[in-house]
């Protein structure tokens, strides 16, 4: 691949994640040695073209969390490299990675805990203005505020109150005016509305794809919830025990899904609408085993369905196995 | 209460008849819980859902007489269990039902069990409430139950703490608990809702496997309409602590009648289809001080609402079908004196 053409395909990118891998060191004995790791992130590659939504799914401790913190270095990844248009944010320190944050904001899971309790919400939104760019003030910045909160639907007067005064589903509209502040083009949405209830998680994912048109973003949708995250993405990705499984777009996932993981985790969704259809559920054994000791070979060797005796020996590879969709297991070597 | 199954005439099994528990707020008493009547089969699963604050887990406390002493209380209605009033009794008598014939099941699997004893001492201690047994037999019934809701290492996990097991082991221990005196009811407030999908599926299987094994009926609590889809027989729509819909689990989804039930429905992302928006409903569920007095509780939410809508409370009322559903739409949700007029 020659320079220009080499330039070319990473202006597409907006985000690429090169064999990300996030280890906790695990102390332990009499002098606090470290004695093992927990392998949260295992080795994860992905990318996010500009406008698109990525999302990742998978249950609890699979490391989805883990990898949307290590890509702002809200987490220092032990290896591999994440571009952003181009420039490894791995390897950024002081004014570069402060720049670079404010390009990339992220929406918290809980509404309760993310927000400050002792701030006035105009203050919670205009801070990261503040803080990036110190000539706006006064007026200025509190029309800008203002807008900002009607944008994501809540009165002006919101500026004037603390964030107990709202409900859930408002406080989690508060963060998403917290991350627009500075006009950022990704957004890391972890797990946005798994805190709400129904009919309010509609209401923040309705306004999650307008501001997406209107502001140009481009989303990583991190959550645990299928049906959501189907509906939100444009292409989805599947992690197990700190490996991505499978990546593909959303129709051929969900019509075709590849690895048996994928296949179970997809069959154990409830749905509404299959209602009165007797359908094969994949019930899994046993539990996701621990990220200390993960299992040799395919992580899922130990629960799958069609394990077969070379899966705990060696460790697939995400191979593109149709267009677009890539899988990670031996059953398509 | 020897009826034998072919008798038609048999009392439900559990009768709720306008149960209104109120919570105590500033001196004030409000109802959490306002007017419900239903009855529970044996054998059948009810689904109640609804958002939070529908008054869903109240009802299903006031039905075991749990409530915060002091500050909640039921006020008008009655709880009949085979016929039996279950209201008034005292705890010593209560005890005696709950766990053996009702059991419950909670949400949080991480905090319904004691964390400074055993697996093993906790269910014993079930069955040693309810029958007289050595402990080594106790010991043995224990190992059984275990294994009995699908747990591999049960002679050993008997021996464990709560905090060695994860999340959906801890679940299968509390249904283990509760299903050890073989109830002929149980009370499953969102049991798997803190669980991931592969294991809430699992918890779920074990569940219907043990309904049917036991013949048992269960009341069963949650948010999510999936879940309901898959596991009830018969639905109840709650909200803001009234029944406002009521049918059987087919019958709900194909043709849900009320505007909140709709709604509801359309707020969920399905796997099977792709919606560009997905329904909204404007606002909260109005919080226990702020309950209007007349008229129906969703009217301010409701985009269907009419002008009288908050004038006129709409009861609960059959229709042909025996869909039952309470708004003003339909016709046979009008009171009486509103006909007549």
């Amino acid at each position: 691949m020659s320079i220009t053409e080499l330039n070319k395909a990473q202006t597409e990118k907006l985000l690429e994640v090169n064999d990300l891998k996030m280890h906790f060191p695990v102390k332990g004995g009499f002098f606090k040695r470290t004695i093992g790791a927990v392998k949260a992130v295992d080795g994860v590659s992905f990318d996010i073209k500009k406008g698109e939504t990525l999302g990742l799914v998978g249950e609890s401790g699979c490391g989805k969390s883990t990898t949307g913190r290590s890509i702002l270095r809200l987490l220092d990844p032990t290896d591999g490299e994440v571009l952003f248009n181009g420039e490894d944010i791995t390897k950024l320190t002081g004014k570069r990675l402060r720049d670079i944050r404010q390009d990339i904001q992220m929406v918290f899971q809980d509404p309760y805990a993310s927000l400050n309790p002792m701030q006035m919400v105009g203050d919670i939104v205009s801070e990261p203005i503040k803080n990036y760019h110190k000539n706006r003030k006064g007026e200025e910045l509190k029309a800008e505020v203002m807008d900002l909160l009607t944008r994501v639907g809540l009165p002006e007067d919101a500026y004037y109150k603390y964030a107990h005064e709202f409900s859930g589903g408002q406080r989690q509209r508060i963060g998403i005016a917290r991350a627009l502040a500075l006009k950022p083009k990704l957004i890391i949405a972890d797990e946005p509305v798994s805190a709400l209830d129904v009919s309010v998680q509609s209401q923040v994912l309705n306004l999650l794809n307008e501001l997406q048109d209107e502001f140009d973003l481009t989303y990583l949708f991190i959550a645990h919830d299928l049906s959501v995250v189907k509906h939100m993405s444009d292409r989805i990705g599947v992690m197990y025990l700190g490996n991505i499984m499978e990546v593909a777009n959303k129709s051929s996932i969900y019509a075709e899904p590849l690895h048996p993981y994928t296949q179970a985790l997809i069959s154990a969704v409830p749905d509404a609408s299959k209602i009165g259809q007797k359908r094969e559920r994949i019930v899994l054994e046993g539990d996701v085993p621990s990220p200390e000791n993960p299992p040799s070979g395919c992580p899922f060797h130990t629960r799958c369905p069609k394990a077969m005796d070379e899966c705990s020996k060696t460790k697939p590879q995400l191979k593109e196995v149709k267009p677009g969709q890539h899988v990670a297991c031996l059953l398509y070597e | 209460m020897k009826n034998s199954q072919s008798n038609v005439n048999h009392d439900p099994l559990l009768q709720v008849k306008g149960l209104e528990t109120a919570f105590s707020i500033e001196g004030k008493d409000h109802n959490a819980v306002d007017g419900v009547s239903f009855n529970v089969e044996k054998g059948k699963i009810v689904g109640i859902v609804g958002e939070s604050g529908c008054g869903k887990s109240v009802m299903s406390l006031s039905v075991m007489n749990l409530l915060p002493k002091g500050i909640g209380k039921i006020r008008n209605g009655e709880v009949l269990f085979e016929g039996r009033n279950l209201e008034g009794l005292d705890d010593k008598e209560m005890n005696k039902i709950r766990g053996k014939d009702i059991s419950m099941i909670f949400q949080e699997p991480m905090t319904s069990l004691n964390p400074v004893f055993t697996i093993g001492y906790q269910l014993e201690e079930v069955l040693h409430n309810h029958f007289k047994l050595s402990k080594k037999e106790a010991r043995e019934k224990v190992v059984q139950l275990l294994s009995a809701v699908g747990i591999s290492r049960a002679d050993r996990i008997v021996d464990e703490y709560p905090h060695q097991l994860s999340g959906g082991m801890r679940q299968r221990v509390m249904i283990a608990m509760a299903i050890a005196c073989q109830p002929k009811l149980l009370i499953a407030d969102e049991p798997t809702t803190a669980l991931d999908v592969t294991v809430q599926a699992q918890i779920l299987e074990l569940l219907q496997d043990i309904q049917k094994k036991n013949d048992m009926a269960i009341i069963f609590i949650t948010h999510d309409l999936g879940v309901v889809s898959e596991t009830c027989d018969e639905v109840i729509v709650m909200y803001a602590g009234r029944i406002v819909e009521r049918t059987d689990v087919q019958r709900l989804f194909h043709s849900p009648k009320h505007p909140y039930t709709e709604l509801l429905m359309g707020a969920i992302p399905r796997l099977e289809e792709q919606k560009d928006m997905l329904a909204t409903i404007d606002g909260i569920v109005p919080s226990l001080t702020k309950m209007p007095e007349v008229g129906c509780r969703f009217a301010n939410r409701c985009p269907k609402a009419m002008k009288e809508c908050t004038t006129v409370t709409p009861k609960l009322a059959k229709n042909e079908e025996g869909h039952e559903v309470a708004c003003l739409l339909y016709e046979s949700s009008r009171p009486e004196e509103e006909v007549l007029r």
